[in-house]
């Protein structure tokens, strides 16, 4: 009887932990039907996309380089839903984030050592981000003001004052001499740019090409990406280095654990004494840092100057929100989901040049996975009741249960 | 003396770009205050407004019959109040997650729609603005109510779907106080427990709300593409369908309150508009900065949180709450 009892069990963590992938190929089934209906062959347009995404050395560290940002905002809004904060403002934040770090570029990178401005940029851009965040934080905790909505509306600003500057104080020179006046900064000098990947394989003295060394196939196309010049950089070391960090803290210390508990419960954390005013401004702003650090890395990494502010956030606030909900809000599963969701991006390109697909099917189909997501997420908690209504452990080490997919966020009630 | 004149013509222009703009956010806004008084925030807005925006244009730019273009529209903000019933009141999902998977749904398939059927930015004629003229009741006069000064520059001459708004409003106040399914509406917002109690559907009502929401939404975006602009673009609303939202807060929810809100945004959207073509001494992209600063201000104000219907963005199961 026991061991029946185990088996079931069993069975319906496996449900639950497919429940996301489920939700994914829906999607896909969905967004398959429209393509159908434009006369396009779904099942073409899908290889397209795949192959386009992880078939060859530039299309895999095409999706690495986009997965970067996306895992970096992703972890943010894992952290902000965990707090009970809905972080719709990444794109702002990421805005604001870049803006920063290029300015900060632009004034130290001829006199202090490269390496020393590509931190200082770094923690500028989190700072920013984050403050910008805050205030949203601020208003929530205090004056009670929806955070969706103030988030949204700090995106549109973000996006006013980058093309103020960009036209105003920050335009390159060269483009004010032109008279072409296009909105964008001065390049960053060469020493702030995040190492490639190849560069550091260079150090190492690894230059032999896949072809040179006999390597074929895919494993031919992995050693390409490590070595051979791509616009993979170290960006996506750091992302990955940050998702482990996000994961200790949320998880292995006081303060995010008083952030959980808040998320979950704020009317249960204030009886424990834990201030959940502070919690929510602290959740929201670690999350903007990270959106922040997502804007820095784009610029020190890939752009190496702002430009168009709409071209530098390129949609990785929302696609990170589906980022963090595949990933289960979880810091290490948001690593495959976000880059599941950078060769969507990646392949979406491929295939709209291939089979003339306009690329925004990707955005249609990325909604799609949200509303199916969330939907799922219903069967998921039916089966979690069918279980022992057990009380949630806050220590479950990250596991999720699938009742906190999206925990209960404050949202309407007054939080004092 | 011609100073006066030109600034007199200034503000009499803006207040009447301010009455036809509030056109959107009026049935936008209102729809919202239906779904929300059911206890469903409904975030997706945005994406409801450009389906209906591009529906409705297409249907206009294929059969050049207007009013088949708003019936369109506004059975695409059905489908969409539809889609945002079942994900939201039947799988219970967070309320402020679904609605931005509905906008992102919204926006990627109207722009999608859009590049494979129009390809590049086309024009319809749109509903004209009404004259008002004595001929048109069969008098033999050239009058008509728009050359009456100043009032009649800003109060006639819009569309019929400017004055449907505006109309929208008595009516949306009338439903909600003296019907009984608006009493309905206000009860599974308020008390869920109580309406079930007393046999009232919960689910069923939230449903409706939602889809006659969808609906207002629809015909809000193509006021915009059939009546205002008579274009369609790629995320043309531009956040309008946010701001909606956030004028059911501002509004405490009841339709005066929207209508007062919607006015106040339109006006200042208007008056961004004059301050680019007036080239005064404020740069255009902090001008454009203002609805939406406007917006966390407004937000901000305390009064009359009290209104808001006590359950919303909570799902209900019966038994449970």
């Amino acid at each position: 009887m026991d061991n029946n009892k185990g088996r079931s069990e069993r069975i319906d963590k496996i449900v639950i932990l497919l429940m996301p992938l489920v939700a994914v190929l829906l999607a896909f089934i969905v967004g398959g039907v429209i393509l159908w209906f434009q006369g396009v062959n779904p099942f073409v347009a899908y290889k397209e996309m795949i192959v386009g995404a992880f078939g060859s050395k530039n299309g895999l560290a095409d999706t690495l380089v986009k997965a970067t940002p996306l895992l970096l905002v992703g972890l943010g809004i894992a952290i902000a839903f965990r707090g009970g904060m809905i972080n719709i403002g990444a794109e702002g934040q990421i805005v604001v984030g870049a803006l920063l770090t290029t300015f900060v570029g632009l004034q130290l990178g001829e006199q202090l050592p490269g390496w020393l401005v590509v931190i200082i940029g770094l923690l500028t851009g989190a700072l920013m981000g984050g403050l910008w965040a805050a205030i949203a934080g601020v208003l929530k905790a205090y004056l009670n003001v929806n955070e969706i909505l103030s988030t949204i509306m700090l995106n549109a600003i973000a996006v006013q004052i980058a093309y103020f500057l960009l036209r105003g104080p920050m335009i390159d020179p060269a483009e004010l001499e032109a008279g072409t006046n296009i909105p964008h900064s001065a390049r960053l000098v060469r020493a702030l740019d995040m190492p490639r990947f190849t560069d550091i394989a260079q150090q190492l003295g690894l230059t032999g090409s896949a072809a040179d060394l006999g390597i074929k196939g895919f494993l031919g196309e992995l050693y390409g990406v490590l070595v051979e010049p791509t616009r993979l950089h170290t960006g996506f070391i750091f992302a990955i280095v940050m998702a482990i960090l996000v994961y200790i803290f949320l998880w292995r210390t006081t303060i995010g654990y008083r952030i959980r508990a808040v998320g979950l419960n704020p009317h249960a954390s204030r009886y424990a004494g834990i201030n959940v005013r502070r919690n929510l401004i602290l959740s929201i702003t670690l999350s903007g840092m990270l959106a922040g650090m997502a804007g820095a890395v784009e610029i020190l990494g890939l752009h190496h100057r702002m430009f168009e502010p709409a071209a530098v956030s390129a949609g990785y606030g929302f696609t990170g929100i589906v980022a963090a909900l595949l990933g289960r809000l979880h810091p290490l599963g948001i690593i495959p989901s976000s880059i599941l969701f950078g060769g969507m991006l990646v392949g979406g390109d491929k295939m709209q040049r291939a089979m003339q697909v306009p690329q925004v099917l990707i955005q249609a189909i990325l909604g799609l996975v949200v509303l199916f997501v969330v939907s799922t997420d219903y069967f998921a908690r039916k089966y979690e009741k069918r279980r022992a209504t057990a009380e949630v452990d806050l220590d479950d080490g990250g596991g999720g249960t699938p009742n906190d997919i999206v925990p209960g966020v404050p949202g309407q009630e007054a939080v004092s | 003396m011609n100073e006066n004149l030109t600034l007199l013509a200034i503000i009499l222009g803006i207040l009447h770009s301010g009455i036809r703009l509030a056109t959107p956010y009026l049935y936008a806004a209102l729809g919202e205050t239906f779904s929300q008084k059911s206890g469903v925030l409904n975030l997706g807005v945005e994406g409801m407004m450009l389906m209906g925006a591009f529906t409705g244009f297409y249907t206009v730019f294929v059969t050049h019959n207007l009013w088949l273009g708003l019936l369109a529209a506004g059975l695409i903000g059905a489908v969409f109040g539809l889609i945002m019933s079942l994900v939201s009141v039947t799988f219970q999902a967070e309320q402020g997650i679904s609605g931005i998977g509905l906008y992102m749904f919204g926006l990627g398939l109207s722009s999608l729609l859009f590049k494979t059927t129009l390809g590049t930015v086309e024009g319809v004629d749109g509903f004209s603005e009404i004259q008002f003229c004595l001929s048109s009741l069969g008098i033999h006069s050239d009058f008509c109510l728009a050359e009456v000064p100043v009032l009649g520059e800003i109060f006639f001459s819009h569309s019929i779907l400017t004055y449907g708004a505006f109309a929208l409003v008595p009516i949306s106040a009338w439903v909600f106080n003296k019907t009984n399914w608006g009493l309905k509406v206000r009860s599974v917002g308020q008390n869920p427990e109580a309406a079930d109690t007393l046999g009232v559907s919960v689910n069923r009502t939230r449903y409706e709300a939602v889809i006659l929401g969808g609906i207002l939404a629809g015909i809000a975006g193509a006021s915009l593409s059939i009546s205002l602009l008579n274009i369609f673009q790629e995320n043309m609303t531009n956040g309008m369908g946010f701001i909606a939202v956030a004028l059911v807060y501002f509004g405490s929810w009841t339709p005066v309150g929207v209508l007062v809100g919607a006015l106040l945004f339109s006006t200042v959207n208007a008056l961004q508009l004059w301050v680019q073509v007036l080239d005064l001494n404020l740069p255009s992209d902090v001008a454009v900065m203002l609805p939406y600063l406007l917006t966390i201000v407004a937000l901000a104000l305390p009064f009359k949180r009290a209104e808001q219907p006590a359950a919303l963005t909570k799902p209900y199961e019966r038994g449970e709450n």
